[in-house]
């Protein structure tokens, strides 16, 4: 612990490694690549805890994010308000659970809330629509959607509801060994 | 925070016994009493909602929870449109149902997370029966603070979290508070109050050293190591080698590719301990005790390709290894003469070390692979239902990143897709009686004229082998140059090498023929095909070397002559892997686009890798006894492999459009190395040291009737010399010969397999039930909800 360094008080960096899967230079490395995305904005010293948030639009030009087809949705889960501008900690909420340290409980938690488009804790039709869209870029058409749809439900509901729960969802990502192994963001960042 | 209605069961005298709690098979008296006591309640809770209404007014500018929670326990616009006739009041109490709210509302989670940290004090997951109030039905039983009105504030809920996490264990409670799923903000509110709680005095002074706010003072010793413990996990990662590399692949083919470089990266830890073995015990002493004899054949290049000339008396084969004890001075001195120098201090006996390291590394390899095998097939095994949610869900690799890897990834999810859904579309639909008939034909063809290549390919190469050693011999006889000898003996590895490029792709051919239902059949049966072939020819090989009917007929050190053959076919091996990626891959790709100007590139065909990899793999195995050195080769084959696949792949390949589950294929070819490779190279090595008579003049066994010989001579020694340990030689003799033994082990064994069997079972058999269960609740759920509506409806009708 021999650099010093002037951003956080040493109790923000205990609590920030408390409550994260990063060590303290990790998180230093996150705060500059934060930084990075709008220097003006973010400024160097955040002891007095400033209330600085980032639109998504900055967010979404990320590298790691730039190109996912659930950028928005990312954003939209891990930001304070739901509308995808981040601050600080929204941030580092972000990259903690979607490292690789993060357990799969956590992942499979978050995960169903970016499925869940439209914030009802459940994945209905529509949710799940808007999901297979997503991933096939509208590439299949509207009967093949709504197929896959109905067929998805029916292998995963399991209190026959019609729609996922986080209890469902679960129980299916338990079966499914491939589900988030790797990172979002691979490698150092 | 809405307050539930709060439902405490009347049941009416006189059903049961008293003192006793009715049990869950009056279900009928609980549903009508329910809808009594709805009735009831209802008239209670019109008072209680209208002041519920007016502190949702207060509440939503100044929102404890998100904006969203606000707003959403309110009736959304979507959910009116699903539900148009329920009431607003009913709907705002399905907001606040435990299963609901746990999306997103703050007081939910947190009173959730103390549940959990309450059980994971009490170590069960039920309170003892005598702290419940006693309700009917065991899913009533109020232990959830969610239902529980007296502790309703979001405050009450933190302050009670917090002082469930400090009466746990400091590194629970850690590992509670990293894995809540809670917003940063939330935790670090909950850290503060944490550590106020614990230690007041210290939040007073302002204190600037680093305090843990979850325990004790030495807890910051365990905070310490955990963060060290992530630390070197981050770094285990990034120091395993290759690990950029292996990143790169996978970010832009995908973990499909990626899976077959990762089962490379195993192939050459396999190789790796084995030759850690040889060598420590075997090559290194035997390097350092030379034999004196002959002279060395002047090294030319050819010796790299043939394995003969210079490396024929090298540390490479079975033939240059004493059979006498090393550090041994007299060795030198004839038999049966006195020896006038003394015996050595630790004597090191070759012939034993010999075949002691090649078990070992054997038994090594086994376990290795017995845990790969274990923990893929644990890791793929699942139940086939819902491979199509799970496609939905989890195929997003996110692992790529590139935005035309993307694409290409957008691409082949819209076609794995489009495959499942023509797979259950053709399950559905039933074939007509012609059609199936015509489908069997096909496939039965398919079969024979698989089986009837691969038996010709066979007898190909056992005539082959027979003329090349007739020619051979008549080459010798003439006295012609070495090189033109040399040369000879790669004919027989240059064909069959051939046969095994050549046939795969004949094989894809007839598959694209008989076309197949799904396409995951055709990958299948292509293996399988493949494997078949391969698996023949090396059976002919083995026999061939084993009765030296054929090849290394003429030698005296037979051994040596095997091992030579052996690296030849290695050798060859690995020049037509890169003939075939520079003419499947380079060649093929300037051909699309410069002849057929398609934006296309060839594709990785994994399948057929992978079995490639295996049957070099079988190679080494097979050849250990023979040349000790072969790992070696194998490592240096298997790294110039990678970086050259590599280089091939990025530049000239595109990612596979098969539908791929990494995983189950994965498992699939690591249980294919274990079973008809280890274990055709163990069955083999274990003839080869039960039957096999070894040379007369060169080896570590010569002499001897067979090489096992050698482990019961040394026995029969160490009884001569210690007679305090005759049980050792006995036990050698009547158990390890013993066949009663070996099959009372098997039957032992068989016995584990079954029971386990059973027991996986039995498990099954419980899930479906729980499923089951499950269902059955959620429909009572259904009803109740349907009764709520009614009692409101008809409250508001009434009003």
């Amino acid at each position: 612990m021999g650099n010093k360094q002037t951003i956080f008080t040493q109790e923000q960096l205990d609590a920030y490694q408390d409550c994260t899967f990063f060590t303290r230079k990790e998180i230093l490395r996150l705060f500059y690549r934060y930084r990075d995305l709008a220097p003006q904005l973010v400024p160097l010293d955040y002891t007095d805890k400033p209330a600085v948030t980032l639109p998504y639009e900055l967010i979404g030009s990320m590298p790691e994010l730039k190109d996912n087809p659930f950028r928005q949705r990312i954003a939209e889960v891990f930001s304070e308000h739901g509308d995808g501008n981040m601050t600080l900690d929204d941030f580092l909420d972000m990259f903690s659970v979607l490292s690789e340290m993060a357990p799969r409980d956590l992942k499979a938690y978050y995960a169903f809330k970016i499925y869940d488009f439209n914030n009802d804790d459940y994945i209905c039709k529509s949710d799940l629509e808007k999901t297979v869209n997503k991933l096939t870029r509208n590439e299949l058409t509207p009967e093949e959607v709504s197929l896959v749809c109905e067929k998805v439900i029916y292998e995963a509901d399991v209190d026959n509801d019609g729609k996922l729960s986080l209890e469902d969802f679960q129980h299916m990502i338990v079966r499914a060994p491939d589900f988030l192994r790797s990172p979002l963001f691979p490698g150092s960042f | 925070m809405s307050q539930p209605p709060s439902i405490t069961l009347h049941v009416p005298e006189g059903t049961e016994s008293d003192g006793q709690e009715p049990s869950p098979d009056n279900e009928r008296a609980l549903h009508t009493s329910f809808h009594q006591l709805i009735l009831e309640q209802s008239s209670l809770i019109e008072a209680g909602l209208e002041l519920e209404l007016q502190e949702r007014d207060r509440e939503s500018p100044a929102c404890l929870a998100t904006p969203d929670a606000c707003a959403g326990a309110w009736p959304e616009p979507g959910q009116g449109e699903e539900h148009p006739s329920y009431s607003s009041a009913s709907l705002q109490i399905l907001a606040s149902m435990p299963s609901r709210t746990i999306g997103r509302n703050l007081g939910a989670i947190i009173s959730q997370y103390c549940n959990r940290t309450a059980r994971l004090r009490r170590r069960s997951s039920r309170p003892p029966l005598q702290q419940l109030c006693r309700a009917a039905r065991p899913s009533l039983r109020q232990y959830d603070l969610e239902t529980d009105p007296t502790r309703a504030t979001l405050e009450d809920k933190r302050r009670l979290l917090v002082k469930e996490l400090l009466s746990v264990s400091p590194s629970q409670c850690s590992h509670m508070l990293l894995t809540m799923p809670l917003s940063l903000a939330e935790k670090r509110i909950l850290r503060r109050q944490l550590s106020r709680q614990r230690d007041p005095l210290r939040q007073r002074t302002h204190h600037r050293a680093p305090f843990s706010p979850c325990g004790w003072s030495k807890v910051y010793v365990i905070l310490g190591c955990r963060g060290l413990w992530y630390r070197i996990l981050s770094l285990l990662r990034t120091a395993q080698p290759w690990h950029y590399a292996l990143k790169q692949i996978g970010g832009r083919f995908g973990s499909s590719v990626l899976s077959y470089f990762l089962f490379l990266k195993m192939l050459l830890m396999f190789n790796f301990f084995s030759f850690l073995i040889l060598l420590a015990f075997v090559v290194v002493l035997q390097a350092v005790y030379p034999p004196a004899s002959v002279s060395p054949q002047p090294f030319t290049g050819l010796e790299l390709l043939t394995g003969g000339g210079y490396f024929t008396h090298s540390l490479l084969y079975y033939g240059y290894y004493r059979n006498v004890t090393l550090n041994d001075p007299c060795t030198s001195s004839p038999k049966g003469s006195m020896c006038p120098l003394a015996a050595p201090l630790f004597p090191y006996n070759l012939p034993l070390a010999y075949l002691f390291s090649i078990g070992v590394s054997f038994l090594v390899t086994c376990i290795l692979l017995v845990y790969s095998v274990s923990r893929s097939f644990r890791e793929s095994v699942r139940s086939s239902m819902g491979d199509l949610a799970i496609k939905v869900f989890c195929a997003w690799d996110f692992k790529v990143i590139q935005r035309r890897s993307v694409k290409l990834q957008c691409e082949n999810i819209c076609t794995q897709l489009k495959e499942l859904l023509v797979e259950h579309r053709s399950r559905s639909r039933s074939r007509s009686c012609c059609q199936c008939l015509r489908h069997c034909i096909v496939i039965l063809l398919a079969w024979v004229l698989a089986l009837g290549c691969v038996s010709g390919c066979v007898l190909a190469v056992h005539y082959f082998s027979e003329h090349m050693h007739m020619v051979q011999q008549e080459q010798q006889a003439q006295g012609s140059g070495r090189w033109q000898q040399e040369a000879i003996l790669l004919v027989l590895p240059l064909v069959v090498s051939l046969l095994n490029a050549l046939m795969p792709r004949l094989f894809n051919l007839l598959a694209m023929w008989e076309k197949q239902d799904s396409p995951v059949t055709q990958v299948y049966v292509a293996i399988i095909r493949n494997l078949i072939l391969k698996t023949m020819v090396l059976i002919l090989l083995c026999s061939q070397w084993l009765s030296r009917s054929v090849t290394c007929s003429a030698e005296e050190c037979w051994e040596t002559c095997v091992g030579q053959d052996l690296y030849r076919f290695m050798v060859m091996d690995f020049i037509f892997t890169l003939l075939d990626m520079l003419f499947g891959e380079l060649i093929w790709r300037l051909i699309l686009e410069k002849k057929l100007k398609t934006k296309q590139r060839p594709e990785f065909d994994i399948a057929r890798n992978v079995l490639e990899l295996i049957y070099g793999q079988t190679l080494t195995w097979l050849g250990i006894l023979f040349a000790p050195l072969l790992p070696a080769v194998q490592m240096v084959k298997l790294l110039l492999l990678f970086y050259i696949k590599k280089t091939s792949l990025m530049w000239n390949c595109q990612s596979p459009s098969k539908p791929w589950q990494a995983s189950r294929m994965s498992t699939m070819f690591i249980t294919l190395l274990c079973f008809p490779s280890f274990l055709g190279a163990a069955a083999f090595l274990s003839y080869t040291i039960w039957s096999v008579q070894p040379s007369e003049t060169c080896g570590p066994f010569r002499g001897l009737e067979t090489i096992y010989k050698s482990g019961k001579r040394w026995v029969l020694v160490l009884e001569k010399s210690n007679p305090n340990i005759t049980w050792f030689a006995w036990v050698y003799q009547h158990l390890l010969e013993n066949t009663w033994l070996l099959f009372f082990t098997s039957v032992a064994l068989i016995a584990v397999i079954y029971f386990n069997i059973q027991v996986v079972r039995g498990r099954q058999r419980i899930i479906l039930l729980l499923q089951e269960q499950i269902a059955k609740e959620g429909e009572d759920k259904i009803f109740l909800i349907e009764k709520l509506h009614c009692v409101y409806k008809q409250r508001d009708r009434c009003s």
